[in-house]
This record gives C-alpha cells, structure tokens and sequence, in this order.
C-alpha cells in the first residue's frame, strides 16, 4: 500500500504568467491629490519608457490560490520532519514572528535619529550580550548578513590583526570535512585554503595538523562538535598548535546547538567564531534566507571589528558608535539583519540560560536515541557517543541502491530527506534537533529500517522513489545544459 | 518558555535504549575543564505572557517612521512604500517560512516554481534577459557585480562613475573587495550627475566596469545610455544600481543596453525593520549566466518528461567550488524574493505603473511646494524620481527637530557623507504620501 502525503498529485500546476486577464490586479492605487504634470515637460521624454514592463496580471483570490497551492507542494518544519545534517531545522516559534512583525521593530527606517530607535538599540545590545556570553567572547558584531559572510568578515579580522603586527599570512587551514563555505570564503578573503586530514575516528590529525601549520597560517577554522557530529577532546590541544604559531583559531559555529550552556568556545581557545541565527536560534529558514551570522572575537581582536557597533551611553541610552580606527568597515548596509534578530532575541529571551541548557540536552538525547534505534541495521562509522548529529552508512548489501535513493524514499513516507553524500562518501547525516517528540522519532526511524527491509524486497521501488510528490526525479544533466530560467511565451 | 516535547519518561526510555545512565554521559568529550558547571550569565527563562510584555516594551520604545503617528519622507535607499494585504498573508504562510533551500526539488517544487517565476517578474521589471534567485542586499549584490565584471573581462579596474552612489554601497564594496584585485576608483559629480568628460576621461582598456547608480543617491535620473556607450567603447561592462519602482516609468536598465543590473528590493513588499533583513536583486546578459553569483532556478522535466523546477548551474556554487569559488554566498533572501514576488504579482502591471506615477507626481509638488519656500530651494536641477536634495537656509539639525516636533520626518541630512552638503537634506515621496501631508511638510518647513 502506498504511503499517503500531504503532498496532492495533481497535475502540473500552471505559472503566474499563464493565468490572469489583461488589465487584472491584487492593488487597489489612490486617485492622485496632487495636480497632474506633463512628466514629458519635467524630464526628458528620452529618460521615460512609453510602456511599462509585462508584468504578471492577475486577480487578489487567484493570486491567494497559486500561493496558496505553491505552499503545499513543499515540504516544511510545520509539515513534515526535516532530519537536516548540519542544518538545524528546529521549530521556528511563532512568538517571534510576531515579535518582529511589530510595527515598532518592522516600520523603524534605518535612518531615523537614534533617540526614536531606543527600543531596538537596547534589543540589539542585549543581544549582543547574551551572544557574548554564550560564546564566552570578548565582544560580538551582529552585522554580517548570514553564516557565510559572517566566516568572511572573521577571517578580514584575522588578516587585519596579523597585519597589524606586521606580518602577513596567507595559508588558513580546514580540516577536509569542513563546510564548503570555509574554503570559498578563504578565497574571497586572498587566502589559500589547505586542507587537514581527519583521523578514522573523526577528530582532527593533529600530527597532520603540526605538519601544516607554520608562520605563514593565519587560521585554523574548525567545526567542533566536528561535521561527523563528535566533539573533538583534542581541542585545547589543537588551540596550543595554532596559536604556538601565532596563527588564531576560527571556530565554525554551526553546531552550537550541541553546545549552549554545556561549554564556551572563548573558554577552549578559540579566538574568532560566528554563530547561524537561523540554525542555533530558531529564526525561519525561508526557503534559504534570510540568515544572520554574528561574529564574536577575542579581546585582542576588537580593534577589528566591523562598524557601527551597537553600544550604551553612560547615561543609559544606546547609541551607534562608529569609532573604531582599525576596523575593517561595513560588511553590509545598514547595520544588519535587524528582523532577524529580533527573532533571535526573542527566542533567547524566551529559553534562558536554564532553557537554552535543555536545547542542547535535547537536542544530543534524540540524536543518540536515533542513532541507537538504527544502529542494528545501519552502520555507524564513528562511534559514540554523537553531539546533535550523527553518520550513517547502509552496512546491509544495497545491491545497487545509494543513499541518495535511501533519501528520496523517505520523501514517500512524509520525511524530508537527511543530508547526503557529505561529509564522507555514501553517508545519511541526520540532525532531529531539540523540537521533535518521541513518537515522531520512533517514526523516523522505523521508515529508515522499513527501507532497509525494502531494498531487500524490492529495490526498484526505492530506486525509482519518490512516488507520491508532484514530480519525481529531475533530468538535472538536461535543466543545465540547456538552462531554462525565466519563462517566455510558447518556450518549454 | 520550552519548545522541547520530551518528557522525563520519554528521556529515561531514551536513555535505556541507548544504554547510558544520564544525559551527562554524552558531553564526556568535552573535557572536565570546560564544562561548565553553572548556568550561562543570561536571564531565566520566562513565560510567553511575560516575554511579549518584554517584547512589547522594547517595540514602544521606539517611534517608528510609519504605521503609526510619523509621517515619513525618509529615503536612502529604503522606502515606506505601500504592499497589499494580502501579500503579507501570503509571503508568511508556515510553508515558506519554515522550507529549507529547495535542494530537493521532488519537496520543493513550490518554492522553486515561486523563485522561477521571481527570476522572471525581475529580469521582465529590469528588461534583463536572466536573473539569479536574490542576494543579501543592494550594496553586497554590487561588489558580487563587480567580481563578476572583473572575472569576464579579466581587468581590474572599476570606476564609480559619480560620488552619487549610496555611502553604505562604497563602504560595503571596499570592505569586500579589500582582498581581492579591485582597483575602485571613485569620480566626482557635477552638479549631482556623473560627469560625462571626467568619465570619458578615466576609461582606458584596463576598466573592468562602470558602476553608476540610477536614480542615484540624490534621487537624480542619469544619462545612462551615454554612460553605456562610453564604457563600451573602451570594452568596459556597465553595472546599474536601479530603484525597482522606477522601473514602471523611466526606461529599464535593459533598454539602455545595461550589462548587468542590480538593486535594492526591499520596495517590493518588504518592511523597513531598520534596514534588513532586505533583498539584492540581480539580473545580467544571458551570455554572463554561468558567471552569475548566488542561486539560479531552472525550468526542465523529470523523469517521467513532466515540467518541474529544480537549482541549476549548482557547479557554480561554492559547496562543489570550494576554494576555486568565486563567491562565498550559500543563501539567497528566500523569504524576501518570495515576498517581492507575491508583491510584484500583486500589483501588477499596471499597479506598479500607477504606483510609479504617484510617487513621481507627488515628489515634484513636493519639490515645487518647498521651492517656493523663502529659505529653500532644490540643490540641483537635473530631473528627478521620486527624491529630491534640499538646500536650506536654515540649520539642518534644527530643521529636522522642527519637523520632528510636529510628527514629520522630513529627510537625511547629507553632511554626514559628503563634503559641502551640511545645509542639505534628502527628501523622498512615496504614493503614500498625501497632499495634505506634504502641505504639513511644506509648513512645518516655512515656520522653521
């Protein structure tokens, strides 16, 4: 019998662009109030377009329906469980969304005096604060726009400080199971990325790691607890070969869920990290944005950092201070994310330290419980216990099902695919997080063992998986060889 | 607060099946030394009466620009436009809002028909042939422009062809630049306006690109088609900042046979929220499309040949790159570029026309009602959109607090970023703005 979805298998849905009747429109515009003009007299008529552009033209309740009808053919948090390695797809609260949809935070113009803006100010510097403190660092930016600008506007600080003591250092190192974002942010950054093997049982080859490590490194950017999801014990030992060095020790922050309350990366050596709002702190993810990626640094590194920085008068006001001689300037407009973290105060504000403990003891409990349930039928190349995340590997003969098959098939059963193929080969890396109960566990992992019981029985089945989704697999060689990325009438 | 659902009893059935005695025995590794033994040094948890009352004191600190007592002629590059209703209900559905990146694309079909449709209403708004999925912002969608122009002509230079680019777009480009080859070299205005003869004289064979802004900062309307053939005629690439609403009446970048075009879309349905989180389009020749940064959608079929959506051009992207990247994004704005779809689709064609127009009409009796004010006149007289710089008699902080005290927000004050600008300010109209509104300005302004 075929497992039911919410997904409907209807047909192909239509584009905007093939519904809608001339003329249509979801806004109502205000007659003017002001005395009409001959625009063509007020400007060159050479800087006017006769025409405006073809856009869509469609009416308020057929609109409601495409979205509406686009949003269900998706899966998402609210709907389905989402056991994303390495990306944290907890609850999103619903209590932030309407903290930031206040009018208070969301109709503040960035350019209003800062007098009139006190209440996001104070929210900002609160926030501040509490990053500081869990990441035990000195001071935090809350500019860079996501996870990924975030590792750069850490490593321009690692560069600016090197410079500033005359040297300059052009080698950062990445353990071979780092985030693909490491490296490509070396290379914005002019550094060369070189890589550090991993021992079999996941941690860092510290003797590897000595081998590469020089006067030329400015950084060591490490992922702890590791993308295999095993805290590595070595870490103050790995903290004393870089900065024997003089080079300084980044941490990835995109496993802190495994973390908050139970240890400080300030406290174990490490001199820069930034942090995933949209992993660690529950703000959406969007279908792939908007993030936020503070950065926190060391006190020999605050000179660095960007500007403004958010800050308190004496007298109990805050205010942006721009102050900062060595700074290495703006990463982004404005002075970040702000909606986002409102959303992340929020929810910081609403855990606690007492809460924010129970996040990460949750959140190591199931992904050890998980791995647990599936250890008899899957094998676990490194051993536990995990942090928030764990590897898995098909140990049974798979004959010729991968695990991107394996994935796929989960999709029939209501599940969003776990990460593949990454950060070894032929790998499942599967994160449940905090948010998830009991039962929605034992789910998961009775699908998972129903599916290696499937590839003995029928594996065609699998292979040919997903079969109760809108579309099934994509001809992905075809979609970019000849890529096709906006529609135009009478093309297909 | 608690948004875990495991009970005692469930984590004591936990712990059993893993065979472990307590949750302590899975934080072994992490060395006596540093754990901690005591609570991180952050408030307790509270409950959710208590956190809104939290919430809620800090959002009435502040005075918002708009949707309540202000009115609000602020500009610099964000807008207190007007988005319908229902674009709100729409953009927040617990769907998009809580997907992932639509990397599975049999799970993601609707937010990867939402994003192609997206890259379709803003190449269709800009006259482009393709565009990507979104950016972070305006300013990190013109550096990504600039390495992208630097990559395809293989030079290093870039000419910032007047000063009249927004201050945060110059500052963000030399923080992201920094490492890179970029030569930025910034020309002077005149008369608010790029200088066509200082240009032509900076353009050689060794410019990668023109980045000139239109509107540009003064809400001043460029000659950008002379801009154009000046740069191409040196082998020059031609990047446009472009305000997405004047797209709907002035001629579009594709029109002035623009290179690449990028912008800030936070106009486009998205709240002001203090500047982000905001949305970088980008749109560019389709012959530039394997060189476009950031997330790219594509129409194909599936195996059954049925049409689908799924991420093209991937090999592109830093997570297969790497370190031969060259770009480090991973997200785009999903939300936003859905949000700024679901608005662009609301309004349509001849919504975002008509939206246009207003803003236009209105500025200009803004601009004619402060101009005949004794004190006040317009600092430049090339044409404008929808913002206009104001010079005045009068003290601008003083003039400002004026207007402030009467609910007004009547401008940026320029002298902070430009040399010679302290008795300027900048002034924006939105369709929202009401005559009576401009009235008040216009006599908030005369009792200075």
């Amino acid at each position: 019998m075929e497992i039911e979805t919410r997904l409907p298998q209807d047909e192909d849905h239509p584009l905007l662009f093939e519904q809608g009747t001339h003329g249509a429109s979801a806004a109502s515009m205000p007659v003017s109030d002001v005395p009409a003009i001959d625009r063509a007299s007020v400007v060159d008529p050479e800087l006017l377009s006769g025409n405006p552009p073809e856009m869509p033209e469609i009416g308020e309740l057929d609109l409601v329906r495409h979205y509406t009808r686009l949003a269900h053919r998706l899966f998402s948090v609210d709907a389905n469980f989402y056991p994303l390695g390495s990306c944290t797809m907890k609850y999103n609260p619903r209590v932030n969304e309407k903290a930031a949809a206040m009018p208070g935070f969301a109709s503040l113009h960035p350019y209003q005096r800062e007098s009139d803006c006190q209440g996001t100010l104070e929210l900002l510097y609160r926030l501040r604060n509490y990053l500081e403190e869990i990441s035990g660092l000195a001071e935090v930016t809350l500019q860079p726009s996501a996870g990924a600008q975030g590792e750069m506007t850490g490593l321009m600080i690692i560069n600016a400080y090197h410079r500033s003591r005359g040297e300059t250092r052009t080698q950062v190192l990445t353990p071979d199971s780092a985030h693909g974002t490491n490296p490509a942010s070396c290379t914005i950054c002019g550094q060369q990325s070189t890589t550090v093997r991993s021992k079999p049982d996941g941690r860092v080859d510290l003797d590897d790691l000595r081998s590469k490590v020089g006067t030329n490194t400015a950084a060591l950017m490490i992922t702890n607890p590791n993308t295999v999801g095993v805290f590595d014990e070595q870490i103050s030992e790995i903290a004393e070969i870089v900065h024997g060095c003089g080079a300084q020790l980044y941490l990835d922050g995109a496993n802190m869920n495994a973390m908050l309350g139970i240890a400080r990366p300030g406290d174990f050596g490490v001199d820069v990290m930034h942090f995933n709002t949209h992993k660690t702190f529950s703000t959406p993810h969007g279908c792939g944005g908007p993030g936020a990626g503070p950065v926190g640094v060391a006190e020999h590194l605050r000179d660095f950092l960007p500007v403004p920085q958010v800050t308190r008068r004496d007298d109990g006001t805050y205010a942006w201070c721009h102050d900062r001689e060595k700074s290495i300037g703006k990463v982004r407009s404005f002075y970040g994310q702000s909606g986002v973290l409102v959303r992340a105060y929020t929810y910081i504000r609403s855990l606690g330290a007492d809460g924010l403990l129970n996040v990460s003891q949750k959140a190591v409990l199931a992904a050890n419980y998980l791995a647990a349930r599936l250890r008899h039928r899957y094998h676990l190349p490194f051993p536990p216990p995990y942090a928030h995340e764990f590897i898995l590997i098909p140990k049974f003969d798979t004959g010729n099902v991968s695990e991107l098959d394996i994935a796929k098939r989960l999709i029939d059963h209501g599940f969003h695919p776990p990460t593949m193929s990454w950060p070894i080969q032929h790998c499942l890396m599967i994160e449940p997080t905090e948010t998830e109960s009991l039962p929605t566990l034992d789910a998961f992992a009775d699908a998972l063992l129903a599916i290696a019981d499937e590839i003995e029985t029928d594996p065609e089945k699998i292979k040919s998986s997903p079969h109760t989704t809108p579309i099934t697999r994509m001809d992905e060689v075809g979609a970019n060889r000849r890529p096709n990325v906006r529609w135009q009438p009478n093309v297909s | 607060m608690d948004y875990t659902q495991i009970s005692t009893e469930d984590a004591s059935h936990m712990l059993a099946t893993i065979g472990v005695e307590s949750i302590d025995d899975f934080f072994t590794n992490v060395g006596e030394e540093y754990h901690l033994k005591k609570l991180l040094d952050i408030p307790m948890g509270i409950s959710e009466p208590e956190l809104l009352a939290d919430i809620a004191d800090l959002a009435g600190r502040n005075k918002p620009a708009a949707d309540g007592e202000m009115v609000c002629f602020l500009g610099g590059g964000v807008y207190d436009h007007f988005s319908p209703t229902v674009v709100d209900h729409l953009a927040t559905q617990s769907e998009f809002l809580t997907a992932y990146t639509p990397y599975q694309a049999e799970a993601s079909q609707g937010a990867l028909q939402a994003f192609y449709e997206y890259q379709t209403m803003i190449s269709t708004l800009t006259g482009m042939e393709v565009a990507n999925a979104s950016l972070y912002e305006q300013a990190s969608a013109v550096a990504e422009a600039v390495l992208m122009a630097g990559a395809i002509t293989k030079r290093n230079k870039v000419l910032f062809a007047s000063e009249a680019v927004h201050p945060d777009t110059r500052q963000v480009i030399r923080t992201l630049t920094y490492e890179q080859p970029v030569e930025p070299i910034r020309l002077p205005a005149r008369d608010g306006l790029v200088d066509l003869d200082a240009l032509a004289d900076a353009l050689d064979e060794t410019v990668a690109s023109v980045v000139i802004q239109s509107p540009n900062f003064f809400g001043l309307i460029e000659r950008v088609a002379d801009v154009v053939k000046l740069a191409h005629d040196v082998g020059a690439l031609v990047i446009q900042s472009v305000d997405p609403i004047s797209c709907s009446l002035l001629k579009r970048p594709g029109q002035l046979d623009v290179d690449i075009a990028v912008g800030e879309g936070q106009s486009l349905g998205i709240p002001m929220s203090y500047g982000g989180p905001f949305l970088g389009f980008f749109a560019c020749r389709e012959k530039y499309l394997r060189k476009m940064p950031g997330r790219i959608v594509g129409m194909g079929k599936d195996a059954n040949g049925k049409r689908g959506f799924c991420l093209a051009l991937q090999t592109r992207e830093q997570h297969i790159k790497r370190e031969r990247a060259t770009s480090n994004v991973c997200t785009n704005q999903g939300l936003l570029a859905l949000r700024a779809a679901v608005h662009m689709a609301a309004m349509g064609r001849t919504g975002l026309r008509k939206q246009a127009e207003l803003c236009f009409d209105k500025a200009h009796y803004a601009a004619n009602r402060i101009q005949s004010l004794d004190g006040y006149e317009l600092k430049f007289d090339g044409p404008f959109f929808r913002e206009f710089v104001v010079q005045a008699k009068h003290n601008v902080g003083k003039l400002l607090d004026h207007c402030r005290s009467r609910n007004i927000l009547a401008g940026v004050p320029l002298g902070q970023w430009f040399d010679g600008m302290d008795d300027c300010f900048l002034l924006a109209v939105t369709e929202k703005r009401t005559k009576d509104e401009i009235d008040a300005l216009a006599e908030a302004l005369e009792t200075v």
